[in-house]
């Protein structure tokens, strides 16, 4: 039980200082999220603080994942840095090979802390694990891709059942468009979606060496899978005028445009279900399913996005011990359910989705449908190439893929030709990350 | 020339110390910082870092993405700095004639300047929007005209004039000084010989502004190059494919977002050396053809 171990910590900290203090143990902790869900990070900190009296948490938003690695680099370099940071996957390669942080698993073992790692899911846990399955950061909020259907407009064409396919999906969007909608698919090029939880759906790798676990000296390997193809695919679409470019910058996103029903397909992160939950014309019917896959090819699981909850070095003992308080507080099933009812992400334990499932959770409007990004993440055993990927430059790389991506759906060059060159360029990206940690290898 | 000097050097040292510190600090520091960087491969959590001589500026001088990021840069300056400073002139010349209701026009023109970047780029990003802003009426008459979101060069002139609209209200203001500046009396003396409104401008005026002209020509180039994050980043995020990636954005996009240290501090240099170069040039030829008095 959570408290129980929380009272072992407390007991273990009155041992160790010799006297128990009536002072607070501060420490804080730099999130990413901003806005509304940057709010609901705030929240889980009031909650902390207020069911124990031992540690006080301060939390910090940085307003976006890149500026909250950012920020907390600058920190660190000054000796200034929180004890817990909120990292996106685009910052972990770099985080993993500075070595500058505390595995969670070993700071939970350190402290005493029982957290039965076996819980979680191995599609969320094994991306933030070192290669021989140890944790080194606390899974928080964590979804995967789905696509959103309007079910109003395939019942329009006699559809019950979204196209499981990409085949029937090319399909439906030729009838959608024959019986005179506009917008068919809202589609934005999104390298999480389109190329990482596209090639770990249909098991085709993203780069070498297992997607970069097995070592630094990886190269890009997407221009030469399935990938391609799907790609051409789109880039057919666009020609053919069965998806609509939908971008903030051109005014309306593809979830807004999914959401206000002008089109009938997009594909996204779950965590993005509560605000179309929110925001979806009134009375429009709608839900979510799994990407769907080529025929001829078996579907395996899709990977986590979001981030996870790291706690760096160079802290004190009292601070660890708050920080894994903290931590231990998130993973109890309360915490899990609050998680998931006041946003989109997803539990990251079993027992916390079985809690919620046997609640009838998932039944019910606004979050039914929410179990099918459980469904996806979980439909295979996480393979050599379906864990994760561990790139470095990886941001860098997704931009090259997407600028590719632009410049090919704008007809500028093929998509087979914008598609090798960015490869070609992000395996530059790789080398210059691999001679900046010459000598060290992903622990 | 007489010059004024101070007897005492300790006095006039202990009074530039303080200039001099906050310029040390927030100039040169990291400057030296960044050249530093830009000569190493860098570790961004500072676990160590490898000499690599000019490696950094060889990747990116061979980098053919770069040189469209230079170009697209240069495009962007010359553009924005004709366009703002042409309008701000004419704006200018208008609010000096006094018409009515210029002291109106003199505030509502100056205060475009105290808008920041990101807010003017999420105002033209609605008149801009090809589906729903005010241009959207232009794709109603000719459908597919008007593109920024697939094609790069209507997304640079996107940015070139929201740019150029925050410039105006700066260029305008000097403008404005240096034209009032001007003695009525040779203006009134022009006009009793018979001259029209628009030779005195391009007799009188223009000439007498030369000057001013030329400070705004050097710091409006300057700012183009240092100052158009905001815009570019609420904008276009410096797409579609890298049509609007100036060198001020890409260093933010390799250094802050993707951890390339040393990358983005060779750029950095790369960036500064431009600019000190472009003045250079401007002062070196251009000057020599103004008369200041």
């Amino acid at each position: 039980m959570n408290t129980r171990a929380l009272s072992a910590a407390v007991a273990l900290l009155a041992l160790s200082a010799g006297t128990a203090s009536a002072e607070k143990t501060k420490f804080e902790y730099w999130y990413g999220l901003s806005g509304d869900l940057g709010e609901k990070v705030q929240e889980t900190c009031n909650r902390f603080n207020a069911a124990q009296s031992e540690y006080e948490i301060l939390c910090v938003g940085q307003d976006g994942y890149a500026q909250a690695v950012q920020n907390t680099i600058a920190a660190f370099r000054a000796g200034k840095h929180p004890t817990i940071v909120q990292a996106y996957d685009a910052g972990t390669a770099d985080l993993m090979l500075s070595g500058e942080f505390y595995p969670v698993q070993k700071m939970m073992a350190d402290y005493n802390i029982d957290v039965d790692w076996a819980n979680y899911f191995p599609g969320i846990s094994n991306y933030y694990a070192s290669s021989k399955g140890e944790l080194f950061s606390m899974p928080f909020n964590s979804s995967t891709a789905v696509m959103y259907y309007n079910a109003d407009d395939l019942k329009s064409i006699g559809m019950d059942t979204p196209p499981a396919t990409w085949e029937e999906f090319e399909a439906t969007l030729k009838k959608l468009k024959e019986s005179g909608k506009a917008c068919p698919y809202a589609y934005s090029a999104d390298p999480w979606v389109d190329l990482e939880q596209f090639s770990m759906a249909h098991n085709v790798p993203v780069a070498s060496n297992n997607n970069g676990y097995d070592g630094l000296d990886s190269k890009i390997l997407y221009n030469t899978t399935l990938h391609v193809k799907h790609m051409e695919n789109i880039k057919r679409w666009l020609d053919e005028g069965l998806l609509q470019i939908r971008t903030a910058q051109g005014g309306i996103n593809a979830q807004s445009s999914f959401a206000q029903g002008e089109c009938s397909f997009y594909a996204n992160s779950i965590a993005g279900h509560a605000t179309v939950s929110k925001t979806a014309k009134e009375g429009m019917n709608w839900s979510v399913t799994m990407l769907p896959v080529y025929e001829g090819t078996e579907r395996h699981n899709t990977v986590v996005g979001g981030a996870s909850l790291w706690v760096l070095s160079k802290k004190t003992e009292p601070e660890y011990r708050g920080a894994a308080a903290y931590l231990k507080f998130l993973a109890t099933p309360e915490s899990e359910e609050y998680w998931s009812t006041v946003t989109g992400y997803i539990p990251v334990t079993k027992k916390g989705f079985q809690g919620l499932k046997d609640k009838g959770f998932y039944d019910s409007a606004p979050f039914k449908g929410r179990e099918v990004a459980l469904e996806s993440l979980t439909f295979t055993e996480p393979g050599p190439l379906t864990r994760g990927i561990r790139l470095g430059g990886f941001i860098q790389i997704r931009a090259e893929w997407k600028n590719a991506v632009e410049a090919a759906l704008a007809g500028n060059m093929p998509m087979k030709e914008a598609l090798d060159t960015a490869a070609q360029r992000s395996d530059d990206v790789l080398a210059k990350f691999a001679r900046t940690y010459k000598g060290k290898s992903f622990p | 020339m007489r010059r004024a000097y101070f007897k005492n050097n300790w006095i006039a040292a202990l009074m530039v110390a303080p200039q001099l510190l906050i310029i040390f600090v927030f100039f040169y520091w990291p400057t030296s910082q960044a050249i530093y960087w830009a000569f190493t491969l860098e570790q961004p959590w500072g676990g160590g870092n490898e000499w690599v001589g000019f490696e950094n500026f060889r990747q990116l001088l061979t980098d053919s993405q770069y040189w469209d990021s230079v170009r697209v840069s240069v495009i962007y300056a010359i553009a924005t700095t004709a366009l703002a400073m042409g309008m701000a002139l004419i704006l200018a010349l208008f609010a000096d004639r006094q018409l009515t209701g210029y002291k109106f026009y003199r505030v509502g023109l100056i205060w475009p300047y105290a808008v920041a970047a990101p807010a003017v780029g999420l105002s033209f990003r609605f008149i801009f929007n090809p589906s729903a802003g005010l241009f959207s009426y232009i794709n109603h008459l000719f459908p597919g005209l008007w593109d920024p979101i697939m094609n790069g060069s209507h997304a640079l002139f996107m940015v070139i004039v929201a740019g150029a609209w925050k410039q105006i209200a700066y260029s305008f203001i000097f403008f404005l000084a240096a034209l009032q500046s001007i003695p009525r009396s040779l203006t009134e003396a022009c006009a009793m010989d018979g001259s029209g409104v628009l030779r005195r401008m391009w007799d009188l005026q223009l000439p007498l502004m030369a000057p001013t002209f030329f400070f705004l020509l050097v710091i409006n180039i300057t700012d183009s190059f240092t100052d158009s994050f905001g815009i570019v980043d609420t904008l276009t995020v410096g797409g579609p494919a890298r049509a609007t990636n100036l060198m001020v954005y890409k260093i933010y996009e390799d250094g802050f977002r993707g951890l390339d240290y040393s990358g983005a501090a060779a750029q950095s240099i790369i960036l500064m050396l431009l600019v000190i170069a472009l003045t250079f040039f401007q002062f070196r030829f251009v000057e020599r053809r103004i008369h200041y008095s």
